[in-house]
């Protein structure tokens, strides 16, 4: 950098893309790929609509998520209390051994599920179209 | 009285001087506004490299936890959370570092070192944010701009070791 005129912009990229081996444009082109993956997975994904809850197998309500609701659902072992705030969706109270889906904490997008197995509820979001049936499933 | 004295080898104060150059390049950059706590440009990881390259894995691994450790107690954040999410960071990133480093120097510069240290730093760090300190917090959707920064911090810091190292 001896002679600061003559240090244009375009070498100033070339001899920084010259200290790149070919390992080195490897490593950047698959941070790159798991960047833009990210971004496609967790940005564009469809926007969380509704949310459907079930009780042994069957739809017990669908309520929108734009409006705050809570949803008392009965099941063998007890009530499962369900919280719909600011578009978001959790389990806040099961009789279930484990609390697998209280510990699942706020849901908000699309696809996205918690589950009480022993209680036989389910909470699971839709989008506008729906990706895959992870219950179904 | 006894006087104790410790015997210190040439290796000691490399390493010494090294991770005194990292705790201030941490320091300068923990006095950089920042617009999303945990994005930094994570400076001192160009020391690390460079170490790790000059001196191997072993005097690299006292140079990064030796930043932590003196740096956190600096900034007075020792054994709080966020020394912890440094701990494990820099744990991570060391353990990428020392598994890519068995590659072939010929293939493989600091860049490509780099670049999968820092998203293992930034990867172990969410992780311990959503099981540990703030489980339940929806940090989803925050996940691809972290990452997008490691990827462009991690271009950079390499970029800069690689040129410290082929200019001196």
């Amino acid at each position: 950098m001896s002679d600061p005129v003559s240090w244009s912009g375009r070498r100033w990229l070339n001899h920084h893309l010259a200290l790149l081996r070919l390992g080195d444009w490897l490593m950047v082109l698959l941070g790159l790929l798991l960047v833009v993956w990210l971004m496609q997975h967790f940005w564009l994904t469809a926007p969380a609509d509704h949310v459907v809850v079930r009780q042994g197998g069957h739809v017990f309500c669908q309520s929108t998520l734009l409006t705050d609701r809570d949803i008392r659902v009965p099941g063998p072992l007890g009530v499962t209390q369900i919280q719909i705030r600011h578009h978001r969706v959790r389990v806040v109270s099961d009789p279930g051994p484990r609390q697998l889906c209280v510990r699942e904490g706020w849901i908000s997008r699309a696809g996205e599920a918690a589950i009480c197995l022993p209680n036989q509820v389910s909470v699971e979001i839709i989008g506008l179209q729906r990706d895959y049936d992870s219950l179904s499933y | 009285m006894t006087v104790s004295v410790i015997d210190t080898t040439i290796q000691d104060h490399r390493i010494a001087k090294m991770a005194a150059l990292a705790i201030s390049l941490m320091w300068i950059e923990a006095a950089l506004p920042s617009p999303l706590p945990g994005v930094k440009p994570g400076l001192a990881n160009i020391v690390t490299l460079v170490v790790l390259r000059r001196q191997g894995l072993r005097a690299a691994v006292w140079v990064s936890l030796l930043r932590v450790a003196a740096g956190s107690m600096l900034l007075g954040r020792f054994l709080t959370p966020g020394f912890v999410l440094s701990l494990c960071g820099a744990s991570a990133s060391l353990l990428v570092l020392a598994l890519l480093s068995w590659l072939p120097k010929r293939w493989l510069g600091s860049i490509g070192l780099s670049v999968p240290a820092a998203f293992a730093h930034i990867a172990v760090q969410l992780w311990l944010v959503s099981v540990w300190l703030m489980p339940g917090l929806g940090l989803w959707p925050l996940v691809p701009g972290f990452a997008l920064f490691a990827w462009l911090g991690g271009i950079v810091n390499g970029m800069v070791a690689e040129r410290l190292m082929r200019e001196n």
